[in-house]
C-alpha cells in the first residue's frame, strides 16, 4: 500500500464531488484526503485526492475515474515532480508566561498567528504533512486546543500546465 | 378474444404535431444568413413539449411508461405526437425491462418514462440490469417542481443520487433550455462506447417553462471520448499470438453482440481455427452450429469449454469481462494462458485478470484489423497445427456432451420442454429468459444460430426479468416469435405485464418452466443444505392448490391459458401456441423439481473440479 495524488480535472457542474467520492467508496479504495476548488477555467474544476492503493488497484482507480463522464483529465503527481501543500489552522493555549515560547515555534516553522485573546493564539501555517506533523508535536506541550487542516493541493513543478493539455483535448474534440 | 381498443398508431408518419406551436426562426429563413443545415428546427414550446420533440427528433418510435404528478405535463403533448408510440405498463419495472427488451432485440436505445419518487425508485432494479449487462437505455423521470427539490415534497426522491452508481451517467434539468441538448448527450452516452443506461431527471417546473427547442444539438461532454479504433501495436501483437499458439481459445462475451460483430468474428473463429466459447451474454455471437463451437463456459457451461480454457495456451477475450461465474476460483483460472483482452470500456481490461495484450476498442473494428494481420503471419509463418488440441477437444465434446436424465418422478424434464420450443420456433426467434434454472436450461438447450435471438439479465440476475423483456423485444421486432422462457418463481415478479401486452397486441409467448418452486436455490439446497428446503416451495406445480393457476391467470389477463403436463403432449402444446398470433400465450409447463442443472462449478470453487452430473467429475488431468 502506498500513498499516491491525483490531481482530477472535472467540469464544474453540480454533483461532481459526489460522483467521484462515491466512486472511491463503491469501489473500496480508501481516500486519504481530498480537496476541492476553482481552476484558472471558469468551467474546470480541480480535485486533488490522496489514496492509499497499491500499483495494480491505482490503475484501476484511475480506468474508473476516467469513466466518469464529468472527468476531464487525470494525473497522478510524483512526490519528486510536485509541490503538495495542506493548510492547518490551529489554536494553542499560550498564556502569558508561555507566549514566547510559542511564538518561538511559530517563527520556527515559518508560521503566522492569525488571532490572539489573552489566554490563546490561532496559528496558521502551510506546508507538506511531515512539517504539520512537526509542528504540531512542537505545539502539543503548551495544550492543542483545536486543529482544522484541509486536504493536500499538489501541482507539478516546471512550466506545464495540467489544464493546457487538458484543454487541448477540449477543444479538439469541439 | 379481447380485442385492443388502443391499437398501434402508424409509426411513419412524419406530420409534426399540431399542438406544437411550430416557428421558423426569421434569420434561418432570410436568404442574406448562410445556413450550416438546412434542418435546423427552432420551435417555441413549453419545456414538456421540448421533451417529446426531442425523443422524436433523436429517434425514438417506442417508450414505455406510467404518467403520475410530476411527468404528467411531459403526457400531454405526448398523447399528440404522431412518432411517438408510447405503451402504457403496469408497473414502471416493467417499463425499463421493455426497453431494455427492446433495446437488446434491435441494438436501439430503449426508452422508458415515470415519474417522480416511487415511479422513479421502480425503475431503479432495470436500470442497475441495464447497467451490469451495458443496454443502451435512456430513462426520462419528472422530477418535483425546481424550487420544492430538496423539502422532501410528495412523491420527491433524489433518483439522480439514486442512480448513480448504477448509470453509465445521468442528468437533473431545472432549466427547460436545457431539455434538447441533454436529451442529445443522453442518447450519445447511452448507445456509444460502452453502452448503458442513462436516466435524465426533469423538474415538473422546467416542463410546464416556455422555451426555444431547437435541433440538432451540439454537445458538451469534454470528458467523454470512447475509444473505438484499436491500437495497431497491439493487433499485430494479438495476430502473432493467435498464429502461433498450440491450445487456443477465443472467449466471446456480450460485447460481440453489442458491437453487432458477428460476421466479422465468424471470419476470426474460421481464419484462426481455434476454439471458441460464447458466454451467457453471448448466445447466439458464433452460431451454435459452428464446428469450432464448444459452448458456454462457466459455472454451467459444458465440459468442454470450461475445459478448453483451462487447458488453453491462449485466451483471446473479445468483450468479455472475467465474470466470477465464467471463471471460478479466479486463481486457477485458465492457469497456462497468455492473455489477449479486447474491450471497448479500458476499466476492464486487467480489472479481474492480468493481462497480457490489452486492446481497447469496438470490438467490430478490432476482428476487422485483426484479420489481415492474422492473414499476413498465416502467410508468413504458415497456419499453426491445432490437430492435438482438437483431438483433445473432440473427445471431451464427445465424453460429456450436454445432456440430462429423465426425471424419476415420471414428470416433464424441464430440459425437454425447453429444448422442444427451441426447435419448434426455431432460430429466427428471440428467446428471453428470467433467472434461475430456467434460464441456464434455456441458455444450454436451445440451439443459437444468430445475435439478438438470447436476451436474459445476466450480470444482475433480475428475477422477472423474462415477460417485460420479451413485450419489448416484441415490439421492436414484432415479425419475429418472441418467447419468454421463464421460471414459476420469476413469472411472478413481473406478469401483470401481460395486460400491457394483451391491451396493445403485443402477442408475446410465455412458456412457465413450473418446477412449484424457486428452482435454483432449491437446488443449492440440495447439493449444499442437506436439502432442508427453506422457503423455496412455491405451491403452483401438480399436486399442489396451484396458487396461482397460471392457466386462469392467463385468462384472466385476457391471454390464450395452455397447460401441459406430459411428455406426450409437449409438441402438439408448443405447435398450438405458434399457431396463436393475436394474442399473448402462456403455457404453463408443470415439470419435475429435482430436475438440476448440470454441469456445475460450485461457487468460489476452482473450473477445473467441474461436476458433470452429481458426484461426476471428468478429471481431465488424470487422463493425461
Amino acid at each position: 500500500m502506498t500513498r499516491h495524488t491525483l490531481s482530477v480535472l472535472v467540469e464544474n457542474k453540480p454533483g461532481v464531488l459526489t460522483r467521484v467520492a462515491g466512486l472511491f467508496a463503491r469501489r473500496s479504495f480508501n481516500i486519504h484526503s481530498l480537496a476541492v476548488g476553482p481552476t484558472e477555467r471558469e468551467e474546470i474544476s480541480r480535485i486533488t485526492v490522496v489514496v492509499d492503493v497499491a500499483e495494480l488497484p491505482l490503475e484501476q482507480v484511475t480506468k474508473q475515474l476516467n469513466k466518469l463522464i464529468n472527468v476531464i483529465k487525470i494525473v497522478e503527481l510524483e512526490d519528486s515532480a510536485s509541490v503538495q501543500r495542506e493548510l492547518l489552522l490551529v489554536k494553542v493555549r499560550a498564556e502569558a508566561a508561555q507566549r514566547t515560547h510559542v511564538l518561538e515555534v511559530v517563527q520556527l516553522f515559518r508560521a503566522h498567528v492569525v488571532d490572539v485573546v489573552p489566554d490563546t493564539v490561532t496559528i496558521e501555517a502551510t506546508g507538506g504533512p511531515d512539517k504539520l506533523a512537526a509542528l504540531l508535536a512542537a505545539l502539543e506541550p503548551f495544550g492543542v486546543r483545536e486543529i482544522v487542516q484541509s486536504g493536500t493541493v499538489a501541482i507539478g513543478r516546471g512550466s506545464r500546465s495540467i489544464t493546457d493539455r487538458a484543454l487541448e483535448r477540449v477543444n479538439r474534440s469541439a | 378474444m379481447v380485442q385492443g381498443t388502443h391499437p398501434a398508431p402508424q409509426r411513419t408518419t412524419p406530420a409534426t404535431p399540431a399542438s406544437v406551436r411550430a416557428t421558423v426562426e426569421p434569420r434561418l429563413a432570410s436568404a442574406q444568413q448562410p445556413v450550416p443545415q438546412a434542418s435546423v428546427v427552432r420551435e417555441q414550446v413549453t419545456g414538456a413539449q421540448s421533451i417529446v420533440r426531442s425523443l422524436e427528433e433523436a429517434g425514438v418510435d417506442v417508450v414505455f411508461g406510467i404518467p403520475g404528478g410530476a411527468i404528467l405535463p411531459t403526457y400531454d403533448p405526448l398523447m399528440d405526437s404522431k412518432k411517438l408510440r408510447h405503451i402504457l405498463v403496469r408497473h414502471e419495472q416493467g417499463a425499463g425491462h421493455a426497453a431494455s427488451g427492446y433495446a437488446h432485440a434491435t441494438g436501439r436505445v430503449g426508452v422508458c418514462m415515470a415519474t417522480s419518487g416511487p415511479g422513479a425508485t421502480n425503475l431503479v432494479t432495470p436500470i442497475a440490469d441495464a447497467n451490469m449487462d451495458s443496454i443502451p437505455m435512456v430513462a426520462i423521470t419528472g422530477q418535483v417542481g425546481a424550487s420544492l427539490i430538496g423539502t422532501d415534497a410528495f412523491q420527491e426522491a433524489d433518483i439522480v443520487g439514486i442512480t448513480l452508481p448504477i448509470t453509465k451517467h445521468n442528468f437533473l434539468v431545472t432549466d427547460p433550455a436545457q431539455i434538447p441538448r441533454v436529451i442529445a448527450e443522453a442518447f450519445h452516452i447511452a448507445s456509444t462506447g460502452r453502452p448503458g443506461p442513462v436516466l435524465v431527471d426533469i423538474a415538473k417546473s422546467a416542463m410546464v417553462t416556455d422555451t426555444t427547442f431547437s435541433w440538432p444539438q451540439e454537445l458538451d461532454l469534454p470528458g467523454y471520448h470512447p475509444v473505438v479504433k484499436p491500437h495497431a501495436k497491439q493487433i499485430r501483437e494479438a495476430a502473432r499470438l493467435l498464429a502461433t499458439a498450440r491450445r487456443p481459445v477465443l472467449y466471446i462475451g456480450g460485447g460481440a453482440i453489442r458491437s453487432g460483430a458477428s460476421a466479422e468474428l465468424r471470419q476470426l473463429v474460421d481464419a484462426s481455427g481455434a476454439a471458441a466459447v460464447t458466454t451467457l451474454m453471448a448466445r447466439g455471437a458464433l452460431p451454435d452450429s459452428h464446428p469450432q463451437h464448444l459452448g458456454m463456459p462457466g459455472m454451467h457451461g459444458t465440459v468442454a469449454a470450461v475445459a478448453a480454457l483451462q487447458k488453453a495456451d491462449l485466451v483471446v477475450s473479445l468483450g468479455a469481462r472475467f465474470d466470477d461465474r465464467v471463471t471460478g476460483k479466479l486463481s486457477s483460472f485458465a492457469p497456462n494462458a497468455t492473455i489477449v483482452h479486447a474491450d471497448i470500456d479500458p476499466a476492464e481490461i486487467g480489472k479481474n485478470r492480468a493481462v497480457d495484450v490489452p486492446i481497447v476498442g469496438d470490438l467490430r473494428e478490432v476482428i476487422a484489423d485483426l484479420l489481415p494481420e492474422l492473414a499476413r503471419e498465416h502467410t508468413q509463418h504458415g497456419r499453426p497445427d491445432l490437430g492435438a488440441w482438437w483431438s483433445e477437444l473432440d473427445k471431451l465434446r464427445e465424453t460429456f456432451p450436454l445432456g440430462y436424465d429423465e426425471p424419476s418422478d415420471g414428470h416433464l424434464a424441464p430440459q425437454h420442454v425447453i429444448s422442444r420450443i427451441g426447435d419448434i420456433s426455431g432460430p429466427d426467434s428471440i428467446f428471453v429468459a428470467g433467472v434461475g434454472q430456467h434460464q441456464m436450461w434455456a441458455s444450454q438447450f436451445i440451439r443459437y444460430e444468430r445475435p439478438n435471438s438470447w436476451l436474459n439479465s445476466g450480470g444482475l440476475g433480475t428475477m422477472g426479468f423474462a415477460v417485460p423483456a420479451a413485450m419489448g423485444a416484441k415490439v421492436g421486432e414484432p415479425d419475429r416469435t418472441v418467447w419468454a422462457i421463464d421460471g414459476d418463481g420469476c413469472f411472478q415478479m413481473t406478469n401483470q405485464e401481460l395486460a400491457t401486452c394483451a391491451i396493445n397486441e403485443i402477442p408475446i409467448k410465455v412458456a412457465v418452466i413450473n418446477n412449484s418452486s424457486l428452482g435454483m436455490v432449491r437446488q443449492w439446497q440440495t447439493l449444499f443444505y442437506e436439502s432442508r428446503y427453506s422457503n423455496t416451495d412455491l405451491h403452483t406445480g401438480h399436486g399442489t392448490r396451484r396458487i396461482p393457476d397460471f392457466v386462469k391467470l392467463a385468462d384472466a389477463y385476457g391471454c390464450v391459458g395452455l397447460r401441459c403436463e406430459t411428455k406426450a403432449d409437449v409438441d402438439a402444446t408448443i405447435k398450438r401456441a405458434m399457431e396463436i398470433n393475436d394474442q399473448p400465450v402462456v403455457v404453463d409447463f408443470t415439470v419435475s423439481r429435482d430436475s438440476m442443472v448440470w454441469p456445475m462449478v460450485p461457487s468460489g470453487v476452482s473450473n477445473d473440479d467441474i461436476l458433470y452430473a452429481r458426484g461426476i467429475t471428468p478429471a481431465w488431468d488424470r487422463e493425461d
